[in-house]
């Protein structure tokens, strides 16, 4: 029998469950975990500058790798900095667990010193929280939370430890369960079998189909599964935001990204369609446009694990409940079986004039046909500048981003080949996730070229980080496409309010980035002309043991599109440039 | 229109904010709500009335049913059910209002509780409804307080709300 204190319970439990970095930050509360990490010496732990980014280094760590990302903060400040890391988590539905110090349990409601109420501060943001009240639950507990935070529909866990439970000098007996089950909590294995045939029928009955596939392909690891039963029909796929990489970028069948900023082929598909198949994808705002106004003539097949994803905002017509893979997996053996036995399906003749639609919607307004933006602006435009480092990095970093126009330029033009290369916060919005996530990234795979495609505005929201990756050595590639502006804040501001750009230029405010990154020990490049921007970004991803900051100086003025009209447009209304539209 | 959810879940501290928290925070309307401990300690019982249309009670159903605390619901509005409310009514009750405060509480087959020189306390269970009526019936004017449980309910016959 092994008897432990509540600090190296949870120390312990950590080494047990194959923790592989803890990001986090001491303080008062946490201090007996932080000694007993220290004694034991298993797990590394990243010292961030700041909590936040300790939550988007561990989010980026387990976008990355699949694996649960692991936070430590402490009581207070440490908690509340650790918010929005958490809020951006679990709009993305990203595995992690966050243990936060507590004060004393005979403190806590006394407003003692750096008290928060974590537990309530995080409810509305966490898939599920845990105040420890006594020691031997400890590891029970982290158990538990990483559980939840992995299985289902991932998302973050917070266990709040009160200091007084992890005391030295009280030791229990520790053992770390190999399972846990819990009653109220069951997510579905499989699909409904039924459910699964109907959607097959109807999916091969198609005559305008799409395939629209979000973060849970992604994540759900169903990938591999969404391009076998996509080449087996000949359908053409989009993917979300979230869901970049989970369908070969490069691919013939590929459309491109869907929503506000998704390209045309991808919006007018779906728009005309008469069978969408939708696959870990939520039908977020920025997908749909006007609800009432989405795909007309389409009936909807929506595969998703969570239920409550299932007709929130737009009614389905043949609902599946179940993990991406399991349910691609009984698709596909259907498909096959029943195209073998009906070779009259899918209907080729209908397939190959919807394919025809396709091309012409490609050639007509397509991104990757032909560049939709001005050649000879004498400036660099940020697409090339993402095109550029596309080509450098032979579309095989994994690319981090920030908030903005050039995470959407980003979204656009680096055209994922592979799930989990492409990283950022969707569903929050969170600026300041690009650089700690970079170095979550870069932590799990020190070989991979890891780059942060970045603003100027972003970039200062977690740039105190650059110390952590000199102390690390984490020698990631920070983009940072400088415009000056808050760029698309700026976009908003000249297509809505007649180009009164209230609070988002910097004038003369920004600081020069090389002499900051070299202050950090780092290596800055200021690219200023189109034509030295290759060669720069080859030599900043030549030098591998290095952080590079390259400032990249892009066109001031330059708008995303294809653009959304909004409000009460549908989905194939789009702005396609300053002047045209859809 | 209006639903009776009822709510089986972890007895444990944190498990009901998670429940009226759900509802503010996804502007979901909660009309009424009770909730005790059953007969197995290590569950509560939550029963809460709420409005909505079809879209909104699915979604209700669908998020309770996602928090880890919640084991099992059921819309008890699907079904055959019986649903009652608990009333308290303070009334001034002097002179000939005696009587007819009586009288009327009697109508609804309520009882007085508690008797004081002018005031009397009134008991009335029944549906949200007959409550409602009990107090119409009484005239505000007379009325001094009202508390109300909240809805608790149960389906009609052999269904049941357990494990």
């Amino acid at each position: 029998m092994e008897m432990l204190s509540g600090g190296e319970m949870v120390a312990r439990a950590l080494e047990d469950e194959g923790v592989e970095f803890i990001f986090g930050y001491p303080g008062g509360t946490v201090l007996h975990i932080y000694d007993a990490l220290f004694q034991s010496g298993k797990v590394p732990h990243i010292l961030v500058r700041h909590e936040q980014a300790a939550t988007h280094a561990a989010d980026g760590y387990a976008r990355a790798t699949g694996k649960t990302g692991v936070v430590l903060v402490t009581s207070g400040p440490g908690a509340t900095n650790a918010i929005t890391g958490i809020a951006t988590a679990y709009m993305d539905s990203i595995p992690m667990v966050v243990l936060s110090g507590q004060v004393q349990s005979h403190l806590i409601g006394d407003d003692a010193f750096q008290e928060t109420d974590m537990v309530g501060i995080s409810r509305p943001i966490v898939k599920h929280s845990f105040l420890v009240k006594k020691t031997e639950d400890i590891p029970s507990t982290i158990k538990k939370a990483f559980y939840l935070a992995s299985s289902g529909r991932p998302g973050p866990v917070v266990v709040d430890i009160p200091k007084d439970i992890t005391n030295p000098t009280d030791k229990y007996e520790y053992i770390y369960p190999e399972k846990v089950k819990l009653r109220s909590y069951t997510p579905a294995n499989r699909g409904h079998a039924g459910q699964i045939k109907k959607a097959v029928q109807l999916l091969l009955n198609a005559k305008r189909p799409v395939i629209y596939s979000g973060g849970g392909v992604v994540q759900g690891g169903g990938s591999e599964l969404l391009t076998a039963l996509a080449r087996e029909l000949n359908y053409p796929v989009t993917n979300t935001l979230m869901g970049l990489g989970g369908y070969p970028g490069t691919d013939r069948q590929f459309l491109g990204m869907l929503g506000m900023h998704g390209t045309y082929e991808a919006n007018n598909a779906m728009h005309h369609s008469d069978v969408i198949l939708a696959i870990g994808a939520r039908f977020d705002d920025r997908v749909t446009n006007t609800p009432n106004k989405f795909c007309p003539t389409a009936k909807i097949i929506h595969i998703d694990i969570d239920p409550t994803t299932i007709a929130k905002t737009i009614d389905v017509d043949i609902p599946i409940v179940g993990p991406v893979e399991s349910v691609l997996s009984d698709m596909l053996k259907q498909v096959k079986d029943r195209c073998a036995k009906t070779p009259a399906l899918p209907d080729r003749e209908a397939l190959q004039s919807w394919w025809q639609q396709i091309d012409e919607w490609r050639e007509n307004h397509g991104i990757y046909h032909s560049p939709r933006y001005d050649l000879d602006s004498g400036f660099i435009k940020p697409q090339q500048a993402i095109e550029t480092l596309y080509r450098v990095t032979e579309g095989n970093a994994f690319v981090t981003s920030d908030v903005g126009q050039h995470q959407m330029f980003a979204a656009q033009y680096y055209r994922f080949n592979q799930p989990r290369r492409w990283i950022n916060s969707g569903g929050l919005g969170t600026m300041g996730f690009g650089l700690p996530a970079a170095m979550g990234v870069k932590l799990a795979f020190p070989d991979a070229d890891v780059a942060c495609v970045t603003g100027e505005g972003s970039i200062q929201m977690c740039i105190q980080e650059l110390s952590t990756c000199t102390q690390y050595k984490v020698p990631v590639k920070i983009i940072n496409l400088n415009n000056g502006y808050l760029g698309m804040v700026k976009q908003w501001q000249d297509m809505q309010y007649s180009g009164r750009y209230a609070q988002s230029v910097y004038e003369d405010s920004l600081p020069d980035f090389i002499k900051l990154a070299e202050a950090y020990g780092h290596v800055g490049i200021k690219v200023e002309k189109l034509d030295d921007l290759e060669d720069a970004m080859k030599e900043a991803f030549s030098l591998k043991d290095r952080l590079v900051f390259m400032d990249i100086y892009v066109d001031r003025h330059e708008h995303v599109y294809p653009m959304h009209i909004a409000p009460n447009g549908s989905m194939r209304d789009m702005w396609l440039s300053k002047t045209e539209r859809s | 229109m209006r639903h009776i959810i009822s709510v089986l879940m972890e007895n444990e501290p944190g498990a009901l904010s998670r429940v009226v928290g759900l509802f503010s925070q996804r502007g979901y309307n909660i009309e009424s709500l009770n909730v005790a401990p059953t007969e197995d300690s290590s569950l509560s019982r939550l029963t809460l009335t709420t409005v909505g249309d079809e879209r909104t009670i699915e979604q209700i159903t669908k998020q309770l049913n996602k928090l880890i605390d919640v084991v099992k619901l059921v819309d008890l509005t699907e079904g055959a059910h019986i649903e009652r409310e608990l009333m308290l009514v303070k009334v001034r009750a002097t002179g000939a209002q005696r009587a007819e405060i009586k009288r009327c509480t009697d109508i609804f087959r309520g009882q007085i509780i508690d008797v004081g020189t002018s005031v009397y306390t009134l008991q009335i269970t029944g549906t949200a409804d007959k409550l409602d009526a009990f107090l119409e019936a009484v005239g505000d004017a007379a009325v001094l307080e009202v508390v109300r449980s909240g809805v608790s309910g149960v389906a009609r016959g052999e269904k049941v709300l357990s494990l």
